[in-house]
């Protein structure tokens, strides 16, 4: 009886299985199609603009890719599949512009680059009329202005982080944590303001210190987070062996779990200091920019690399400027994206391996 | 000569003993007075913009949230908020309608959908995108994505037109407009968006996943029925934080802009402005009197920042695991 049920059911079964799928390379070929139809469209058609032309490509193959899995595999297999594609197209859109971002930087950038743009610095130089002149003095600003910001974000950083992790219990340590969490939200240009009416207050002009006072605030709140994240993964087992033999507390913190977290800390101030290399709002406000040399960091304006681009862009403003302002801008990319690139390298050398 | 090594351990361990007594105790006020300092420079923050705002108010011959123009310095001060205001919501709600769906779909795309071999490239690549300063992004917009959107804001205007959002009435101005400037904030955000809601879905329990699947589910609905759910909190949060950054983004609004203090709901007209860029492209510039006047537009900007990542943060605070930290 069962047997001559059960008989019939199998070709059936097996039919569902293999039969209504689309072969692997389907959702690949309809990409290619709608390329293809994407640029002929908008080749056809003449758009100017190569946005509508991915546009329609990106359009076309979710139409496709849907309407030729509703008509084989049905309506739920569709919608999967119409799912993947969005979510394909997603990935494409956020690589396109980087790609073109940096791409077009390196494109613009590289020509305006060569051993004068980097050991001169914009005295004498006739701006808007002459091609020339270079980002030493920009260089060397940025380089005094993050310097001392790290120097004072980086151990209150820490220290704070100390507290929360170690010491930190009750209503203080929340509201630091709390405050913390919004500081990081906390817009450049708000900073600026602040730091501008302190200085007027205590009657200081403008220079590299009050800049970096500002950036050092923009700062700290990104070292607490990944300061305290990193203290948090130190196990356990160290600090209590170490208690065990009768150190102080202060001791086992200062010799035993830092250095056993020193990784992870160190790659979360070069993070803050690339993310501040690149402020331009606090910059503009407070250092003023200038065209000369000022080695001195703590008297009269100073240069910065995010600084100097907005003004040969907003100031310039002509093809000499644009030229400078590329060249200063992948110097300043090349500057954090290596910074980046070296921080997630130490980070993945040497991270404390979280309860092993 | 026995007696005395015992005696002299045990006076160092007392000396020592005290020194470390006296050392923890240095150590945690110091920690504690950082923790400390940080509020304090919080509260400096409000309290200078307030009492800088306070002098600038009082002499304000206009409404400060309805006047559109602002001219802090003029014979009879007249300065306000509307257009600022204005422009800010609206270039941040462009950008979020962009940058939350498309971050989702990344983040999904990272930790469900991609092959495992460019799954972490990715991710890092996204990580990288966020390490762009905003200047560049701004000087990218203007000279590289202003022309390239010409062509979609004509054919928007076109077929879009009829909605009044999309009506271009100068026609042929350059596309420096709040919906450009959408489009460049929310390339600016995906980054921190995709990097927290990321950290969420990696937090799916394994089992719900499983579970969905062994039901007879289809990828997507697992995702939807199992992963989705469990990352909304996050996914607000995160497009919080998101919310935050392009409230308050200055530069590349400023240089990508074309601001006017003009009011309007047709987006493709150049015009308008936001809290950030209108004191990055006046504060050199103005009188002392002006400087203030722009200390109190920054401090309704630093409220709205502050109630939104404060509310960003209260969602995380629920679901403590993911903080998205590093992002």
């Amino acid at each position: 009886m069962s047997a001559t049920t059960t008989a019939p059911a199998a070709p059936l079964l097996r039919g569902d299985l293999t039969s209504g799928r689309l072969p692997r390379w389907a959702p690949i070929g309809v990409a290619v199609l709608s390329i293809a139809l994407g640029c002929a469209i908008g080749a056809g058609a003449g758009l100017a603009s190569h946005i509508q032309w991915g546009l329609i490509a990106a359009g076309l193959f979710l139409a496709l890719s849907y309407a030729l899995a509703v008509k084989v595999e049905g309506r739920r297999q569709a919608k999967d599949r119409f799912a993947t594609s969005v979510i394909w197209v997603a990935f494409i859109l956020a690589v396109v512009p980087l790609g073109a971002l940096t791409f077009y930087t390196v494109q613009q950038g590289i020509g305006a680059i060569n051993g004068d743009f980097l050991t001169h610095s914009m005295k004498g130089v006739v701006a808007s009329t002459t091609a020339g002149g270079g980002i030493y003095h920009a260089i060397i600003g940025t380089l005094e202005q993050v310097a001392l910001a790290t120097l004072m974000a980086a151990p209150i950083g820490l220290l704070t982080a100390v507290y929360l992790v170690e010491y930190g219990r009750g209503r203080l340590a929340q509201a630091v944590t709390f405050f913390v969490d919004v500081m990081t939200g906390v817009p450049s240009i708000v900073a600026g303001l602040f730091v501008f009416s302190l200085w007027t207050m205590l009657k200081q002009g403008y220079s590299g210190f009050s800049g970096s006072v500002a950036l050092a605030i923009l700062m700290i709140p990104v070292v607490v987070r990944s300061a305290e994240e990193m203290l948090k993964l130190v196990p356990n087992e160290l600090r209590e062996a170490s208690y065990a033999l009768g150190v102080p507390k202060w001791k086992t913190i200062v010799r035993i779990v830092i250095p056993t977290a020193i990784g992870g800390i160190t790659t979360g101030v070069m993070l803050a200091v690339a993310r501040i290399t690149g402020e331009t709002a606090p910059v503009l406000m407070l250092v003023f920019g200038s065209d000369v040399i000022n080695n001195d960091p703590f008297n009269d304006p100073q240069q910065s690399l995010p600084l100097y681009i907005w003004q040969q862009y907003t100031v310039v403003n002509n093809e000499y400027g644009y030229a400078r302002a590329w060249g200063a801008a992948l110097v300043l990319i090349a500057f954090v994206m290596g910074l980046n690139l070296v921080a997630r390298g130490i980070a993945r050398w040497r991270s404390p391996k979280a309860g092993h | 000569m026995t007696s005395s090594a015992p005696a002299d351990t045990a006076g160092r361990a007392g000396r020592s003993r005290r020194d470390s007594r006296f050392g923890d105790k240095v150590f945690f006020n110091f920690s504690r007075g950082s923790g400390i300092l940080l509020l304090v420079i919080m509260a400096a923050i409000a309290g200078f913009l307030a009492y800088r705002s306070a002098l600038a108010l009082g002499k304000n011959q206009g409404n400060f949230f309805t006047t559109f123009e602002w001219a802090p310095d003029g014979v009879k001060p007249v300065f306000g908020i509307a257009v600022l205001t204005f422009g800010t919501l609206v270039s941040a709600l462009i950008a979020m309608l962009i940058a939350v769906p498309v971050a989702v779909g990344i983040a999904l795309f990272i930790s469900h959908y991609a092959p495992r071999r460019i799954a972490q490239p990715f991710a890092y690549l996204v990580d990288l995108l966020a390490a762009v300063p905003s200047i560049v992004y701004g000087l990218w917009g203007v000279l590289f994505l202003v022309p390239h959107m010409e062509g979609l804001t004509s054919w928007l205007n076109e077929y879009l037109g009829w909605t009044y959002l999309f009506d271009q009435t100068k026609n042929g101005a350059p596309a420096r407009n709040l919906f450009t400037v959408g489009i460049l904030l929310a390339i600016m955000i995906l980054p921190i968006i995709t990097a927290v809601t990321r950290e969420v879905f990696r937090q799916v329990p394994r089992m719900h996943e499983e579970a969905a699947l062994a039901l007879g589910a289809t990828r997507w609905e697992m995702v939807r029925t199992a992963v989705l759910p469990f990352g909304r909190p996050g996914i607000i949060s995160a497009s919080m934080l998101g919310l935050g950054r392009a409230l308050g983004e200055t530069i590349a609004v400023a240089i990508v802009l074309s601001s006017s203090p003009t009011l309007s709901l047709h987006l493709l007209d150049p015009g308008g402005g936001t809290f950030a860029q209108n004191i990055a492209l006046k504060f050199n510039e103005a009188q002392p009197f002006g400087r203030d006047a722009l200390m109190a537009s920054g401090l309704v900007l630093f409220v709205i920042t502050l109630l939104v990542n404060g509310a960003a943060r209260m969602i995380i605070a629920r679901r403590k695991e993911y903080s998205g930290a590093n992002a």
